[in-house]
């Protein structure tokens, strides 16, 4: 059984129609990039997964391991293992990191994983070359474009989540942030057995991971997968080919 | 739905009667407001006779002052002014029955953490807690450092020239229609002396934070700091306390001596059914010190505005007032600061949290006097609304006479975001976890300067509160 499974998924936000006819299948262990051109519904995905109130269903089914991911809600998909990183991670005043994820994971039934919290996540941090004063400072408050996706990577690393969909994890970083965390997402992927959606806009991140498996998204639907040789046309034609063919297959 | 949990309103009252122990009381003046009554009152304590005068004084002009028209007066002019027991005197006899705490009161103790014997207490099961031996061993360390802390009663019997020296200096009764009927009617409140240089290292009351003496209707409290001595007051406790009368007007003064340090912490909790209306106000001179830490959580409508005086040079005064308004509930507060001298500095900062339709109001004035040269100040009041029903408004206002001064107003309104609930249920958590989350963080500048004891209790209350929430 695949761990998600994606059927002719169509979803609309603020009445209109973003999703239309989505497929895909993601095993276990392998990461899969989502790739396309503004507006092509890649955050939506995201969102949908997670379980955002704003986006609406009108057709289609999600499954997680089997289970109908829809009748869920988002706190208890977290509790499965849905993990969304946050392309633009909101700010919470007077709450730490260090509550954030312990209270996460007492919200994950994992209080055992309490007990040695300090330790691991200074392993995590020093992993991620994150100073441990930033245990203390509050989430999101301040924080620079590129501390802002070190916290989510950490969070991606303490939570341990069984499907991590990760939007644009990449972007607005300089590219040596860009370097670790590639390398970050490219080592937590390859220690585990998580199934990850890769959201990116810029080919240059899949420099440093090569993900299982590439989709083209444009105009809600897939209108590519393949492996390497996609992000090879992609470089050189750019998503108008990918438009074209996508718009016949909506006819 | 657990949002019952803390609903300790009039129904409350009505169902399980232990609570309205007036039956019980073994002097019991007439309902009402009149000469003979504050007569009996002085009688029966035995004052002096300036104290008799200051009271029948004060009378008067309660009864000439008309209701303040600023604040909510929809909510005040529902108030019975001559339904109200002035001065009731506890016997033995006031105990009601635990078996009769309806089961969610019960769990809502339990949840804070409450001993049994506080838990009986603020149940109104017993009318004394019994913290008479804690007392008496801080009341021997104090003692031999010449600190006086007394209820305010003992405290006119045993020092009565230093009570009648400060007494009513700061706030007179004239100030105001509510300290003119506290000063008319007191009873307990508490009288504290910190003689030169002293410092108190553990805050008083937190040790027997119940005690019976203090807790009251009309209590009227005088704090003198003497010379470079300090002290920090802890009055009220996190856990809902119930009233059966519907009225508490209390005043308190705080005298801050020349680089003296006084912080005045207050937690107030009333049942909803309370009318709040204390004034609190303090002379803070030459390089002293006074903090002013207000949280409001219970009542129906509380109207208070803890004050600092600045009278002498480099003295520095702040006010940190935080306010929770649920259902039926208005919480009027805010802080006022007097620059009265040069080179004094203040901060105040206000949080406010409303939710199920509650109402939260900042009333707020910096005042810089001619001649305060290089006054600093700064105001910052943050509201949070849990839902559309909810309310706030702001309403600052600054007087500043002199050039020199820097003046600082920060003011936000924010609603409980979409966005941040979304964030934290990615992460696992229930709306109503996530949501108590971002309260807690909201109130996290609070919360980080109370005792500790008193933080678990108010992030746990926060909980609760929360769980009302919908989802």
């Amino acid at each position: 059984m695949p761990l998600l499974e994606i059927r002719d998924l169509w979803v609309k936000v603020e009445n209109k129609e973003i999703l239309r006819g989505l497929n895909l299948v993601v095993n276990a262990g392998e990461s899969h990039a989502l790739m396309g051109p503004n507006g092509s519904g890649k955050s939506t995905l995201a969102f949908v997964l997670a379980g955002h109130p704003k986006y609406t269903v009108t057709k289609g089914q999600i499954f997680l391991d089997g289970m109908d991911l829809l009748a869920i809600k988002p706190h208890e998909r977290a509790r499965l293992g849905v993990f969304l990183a946050f392309q633009y991670p909101v700010a919470i005043a007077g709450v730490t990191v260090s509550t954030l994820l312990r209270n996460a994971l007492k919200a994950m039934g994992r209080e055992e994983e309490l007990k040695n919290f300090r330790r691991a996540v200074k392993e995590r941090l020093a992993d991620l070359k994150i100073d441990e004063s930033f245990m203390s400072r509050s989430v999101n408050e301040g924080f620079s474009g590129g501390e802002k996706k070190r916290l989510e990577m950490l969070q991606l690393a303490v939570l341990k989540p069984r499907l991590a969909i990760l939007d644009e994890t990449d972007s607005g970083l300089d590219i040596d942030a860009l370097k670790t965390v590639a390398a970050d997402i490219d080592r937590y992927v390859k220690n585990s057995s998580v199934g990850v959606i890769l959201i990116t806009h810029y080919q240059r991140l899949l420099n440093f991971i090569r993900p299982y498996r590439i989709h083209i998204l444009v105009e809600g639907r897939l209108a590519a997968s393949g492996g390497w040789e996609i992000v090879e046309r992609l470089e050189k034609e750019g998503y108008e080919p990918f438009a074209a063919s996508g718009a016949s297959v909506t006819r | 739905m657990g949002k019952k949990a803390l609903e300790f309103g009039g129904e409350y009252l009505e169902k399980y009667g232990f609570s309205t122990p007036t039956d019980h009381y073994s002097y019991k003046a007439k309902k009402g407001l009149s000469k003979e009554i504050v007569e009996e009152i002085s009688s029966i304590k035995g004052e002096p006779d300036w104290m008799r005068q200051s009271r029948l004084q004060a009378l008067e002009i309660f009864f000439k002052k008309p209701l303040p028209a600023w604040t909510d007066t929809e909510a005040l002019s529902s108030m019975n002014f001559d339904d109200i027991y002035y001065y009731l005197r506890a016997s033995d006899k006031t105990e009601g029955n635990w078996e009769d705490v309806p089961a969610d009161i019960k769990k809502t103790f339990d949840r804070l953490g409450i001993p049994e014997a506080e838990k009986k207490f603020l149940a109104g099961v017993t009318t004394q807690f019994d913290s008479e031996a804690v007392y008496h061993s801080i009341q021997e360390s104090l003692t031999k450092k010449g600190v006086i802390f007394l209820d305010m009663d003992s405290g006119l019997k045993r020092y009565p020239d230093m009570v009648r020296r400060y007494f009513g200096t700061v706030i007179p009764s004239a100030d105001n229609k509510f300290a003119a009927l506290n000063t008319a009617v007191w009873s307990g409140g508490s009288f504290v002396y910190v003689p030169k240089g002293v410092k108190v290292d553990l805050p008083l009351q937190a040790y027997f934070r119940i005690n019976a003496r203090n807790a009251g209707q009309f209590e009227r409290t005088l704090i003198i700091a003497e010379e470079g001595s300090d002290v920090h007051y802890i009055e009220g406790c996190t856990a809902p306390s119930f009233s059966s009368n519907s009225l508490h007007s209390a005043v308190v003064e705080l005298i801050a001596l020349p680089g003296s340090t006084i912080r005045y912490t207050t937690i107030q909790n009333w049942s909803k059914n309370v009318f709040n209306l204390v004034t609190k106000r303090a002379v803070a001179h030459e390089a002293a010190t006074v903090r002013w830490i207000d949280a409001n959580l219970g009542s129906r409508l509380t109207v208070k505005f803890p004050c600092v005086y600045l009278t002498g040079p480099k003295a520095h005064g702040e006010i940190l007032s935080v306010a929770y308004a649920g259902a039926g509930q208005h919480q009027d507060t805010g802080g006022k600061i007097f620059h009265a001298a040069p080179e004094t500095t203040s901060t105040i900062t206000s949080k406010s949290v409303s939710k199920d339709g509650g109402r939260s109001t900042y009333r707020g004035l910096v005042k810089v006097f001619h001649g305060s040269t290089n006054v600093k100040s700064a105001v910052r009041c943050d509201a949070l609304l849990l839902d559309p029903e909810s309310r706030s408004d702001t309403y600052p206002t600054m007087e500043v006479n002199e050039k020199s001064a820097s003046m600082a107003h920060e003011a936000t309104v924010a609603k409980i975001g979409d966005e941040q609930l979304f964030y934290l249920m990615s992460r696992g958590m229930a709306q109503k976890e996530a949501m108590a989350m971002i309260v807690n963080g909201f109130m996290e500048p609070f919360i980080k300067i109370i005792p500790l004891e008193y933080a678990v209790e108010m992030n746990r209350l926060i909980e609760m509160e929360m769980e009302g929430a919908v989802g």
